[in-house]
């Protein structure tokens, strides 16, 4: 990997097990593979983003990245250490460090903030947590978040039940700014917004990036947000990456028969280009039993019977372009 | 000229909640046409859904049509008595609705769901509705038809419950149907699939589709003629081509240039400010505040939609003076 990567994620697994439901016994009767051996790296100031259709595993990875869950194995490494070993073993001031440097924002602004603080008690919260600002210098800094992420002074006594839905957005966002963080994992940040909001928000983080040189994990199920934001691109299928390279490469070439469908079936906003494509039969199987091989076969348009034997592993076709599959 | 099917003509609807009376829909006109394809697009608290629930007359309380004309097949459904309207909802307008799971009755299996529908409107043996229900699953594609209708709508993911949804709404074999945002719950290639579905039965049964969607991408892909609406006002109604072309109406454009998308990449240019609140809705036109060519004008009177060439209405007073430039020209 390049050095200059900020993080590592290398053969993350997550399986969440599935109990039988039974009165007094509790019987462990499979798992759910919500993420098998991810790897990927996102590099300094650089949005690198996960796509893929609900229950792909996008949010599970983003929520082990910052071991807001536990892994069931494998590593994340932050800067030269692996993080999930400092989480376990490290004191309360060590992860709080660690904690720092990596926020989130999610996908619901109304669930995310607390209806009972104020705008600047809610910015000003993680200071508090850390202590990294001292306590006269706090309301200056709530401002100049706010003025940041294009809000004003006079909003800082308000409630969140007082701001729309972009508004919402922008007071997470100044809330993950506040720590000073070099990540942010933004889930799905702009899908519960209205068409012309989106677009002040991705523009907004795409400002932020080049002004203090954020790295963005930025997980979305809208391809041509994802087409507007990032540099790279790792599209997954239940639980797995099957294609990931750069986000101009991955749109005009893909190669892996899910990411082609994928983009085929996404309208575009032109009635000139008339291109959607409902190329994919049936739907994504269950998490809990997937199929054997590679798990796209059963839906996949190009499969051979060599397909449902073996699983294909991702390998890379060219220089920063890889894939999983074997007849791509 | 092509028949008209249904005329939407200063239609209001109000809600009148503790807070203040919600203007949600505030004198809308447009018409749907016999066979074509209609987009109703706007964001969201933009009237979309309540135009269509108000032709319907099925507005929630504590809304209300204060005023209007809904004209369908030549007579207005507003002077209907509710036992007309029960023979003409399903039968003549359906609607399939955003969220196929909490449109279809939880406690009942799809055979029974369908056969009330089916029942209700018609004289119907065991046997025909039986064998009715079998081939609208078949039509809109749900594999084992035999065996699933017997299941619930929670045994069905989420693309096969909106199949069963329309096959519900196309029951009667209707000859206009509001579709509410029916692919907006879906993930994309299970929309394509759905879209697909619509736009093949549309052909098959001659009916008129009114596409309701804040999804630019879905309008160019489904719709002949688009109605563009912003807080409970029509701003501009054209054909589809025409309006992704040239645009006339500032929202529209800023609307089609605030969407990004998957071909290429383009600077999102920004729409300032929110939507407005539709209590105290803006004076004049309704998004002079956020408009950067509003005058004056624009803040003291109401514009009117006006043609400004062949199928192509926009309200707004500075039409002629401002250049705008269309979504299929822009090449950054």
């Amino acid at each position: 990997m390049t050095e200059s990567s900020f993080i590592q994620v290398k053969n993350l697994v997550k399986y969440f097990p599935v109990y039988s439901r039974g009165v007094l016994t509790k019987k462990l009767v499979g798992q759910v593979h919500a993420v098998d051996h991810v790897s990927f790296s996102v590099n300094k100031q650089e949005t690198f983003a996960l796509v893929g259709e609900s229950g792909c595993g996008k949010t599970t990875t983003a929520r082990v990245v910052l071991n807001l869950i536990e892994p069931t194995s494998g590593e994340v490494i932050i800067d030269g250490e692996n993080i999930f070993e400092k989480f376990s073993a490290a004191d309360k001031q060590e992860r709080l460090k660690l904690r720092r440097k990596m926020q989130m924002i999610f996908q619901n602004p109304y669930g995310s903030l607390d209806p009972r603080m104020t705008v600047s008690d809610i910015i000003a919260e993680p200071m508090v947590i850390h202590g990294h600002i001292a306590k006269e210098k706090r309301a200056d800094r709530v401002y100049e978040l706010l003025n940041l992420v294009g809000l004003e002074e006079y909003h800082a006594e308000r409630y969140p039940h007082e701001f729309s839905g972009g508004q919402r957005q922008r007071i997470c966002i100044a809330r993950a700014l506040a720590v000073e963080p070099e990540f942010i994992v933004a889930d799905e940040p702009v899908s519960s917004l209205d068409v012309s909001i989106r677009a002040q928000i991705l523009n907004l983080l795409a400002d932020l990036q080049k002004t203090i040189g954020l790295s963005f994990l930025y997980i979305s199920h809208d391809l041509s947000s994802v087409r507007q934001i990032s540099q790279r691109v790792a599209v997954m299928y239940l639980g797995e990456i099957v294609e990931l390279a750069d986000t101009d490469e991955l749109f005009d070439s893909p190669l892996h028969p899910y990411t082609q469908a994928l983009i085929e079936a996404v309208p575009i906003p032109d009635p000139k280009v008339k291109n959607i494509k409902a190329r994919l039969k049936g739907e994504v199987p269950s998490p809990i039993t997937p199929p054997s091989g590679c798990r796209f076969q059963p839906r996949c348009p190009r499969a051979k019977p060599s397909c449902a034997e073996k699983h294909p592993e991702l390998f890379e076709v060219k220089e920063g372009h890889s894939l999983s599959c074997f007849h791509g | 000229m092509t028949e008209t099917l249904l005329r939407i003509e200063g239609l209001k609807t109000h809600f009148f909640t503790e807070a203040g009376v919600v203007k949600a829909v505030d004198g809308v006109y447009f018409d749907v046409r016999k066979g074509e394809s209609l987009g109703l697009v706007g964001e969201s608290g933009s009237g979309k859904t309540v135009t269509a629930l108000s032709v319907l007359r099925i507005v929630p309380q504590p809304g209300k049509v204060v005023e209007g004309k809904i004209e369908f097949e030549g007579q207005n459904l507003m002077d209907k008595t509710e036992k007309e309207m029960q023979s003409i909802r399903g039968h003549k307008i359906a609607i399939i609705f955003q969220d196929p799971s909490s449109s279809l009755n939880p406690v009942y299996n799809v055979e029974t769901q369908l056969k009330d529908i089916l029942t209700a409107h018609a004289k119907m043996t065991k046997e025909e509705c039986h064998k009715k229900i079998l081939d609208l699953l078949n039509i809109v594609g749900i594999p084992e038809a035999e065996i699933r209708m017997r299941e619930y709508p929670h045994q069905f993911s989420g693309g096969m419950k909106q199949r069963v949804a329309i096959a519900r709404a196309l029951a009667l074999e209707p000859t206009l149907l509001f579709a509410d945002e029916p692919t907006t719950a879906l993930d994309v290639t299970i929309q394509a699939q759905v879209l697909e579905l619509l736009e093949d039965l549309k052909k098959k049964m001659g009916m008129s589709l009114v596409m309701i969607t804040h999804d630019m991408g879905i309008i160019a892909k489904m719709t002949t003629r688009v109605v563009v609406m912003y807080a409970g006002n029509v701003c501009e109604i054209a054909k589809t081509e025409d309006l992704y072309d040239h645009p006339r109406h500032p929202y529209t454009a800023l609307l089609l240039a605030a969407v990004p998308r998957l071909d290429r990449k383009k600077t999102l240019s920004i729409i300032p400010g929110n939507i407005p609140n539709l209590i105290e809705p803006p004076s004049g036109c309704r998004f002079h505040p956020r408009c950067i060519y509003a005058t004056e004008k624009c803040a003291e009177a109401t514009p009117l939609l006006e043609e400004v060439e062949q199928d192509h209405f926009v309200a707004c007073y500075e039409w002629k003076n401002i250049k705008l430039k269309g979504e299929s020209k822009r090449s950054d």
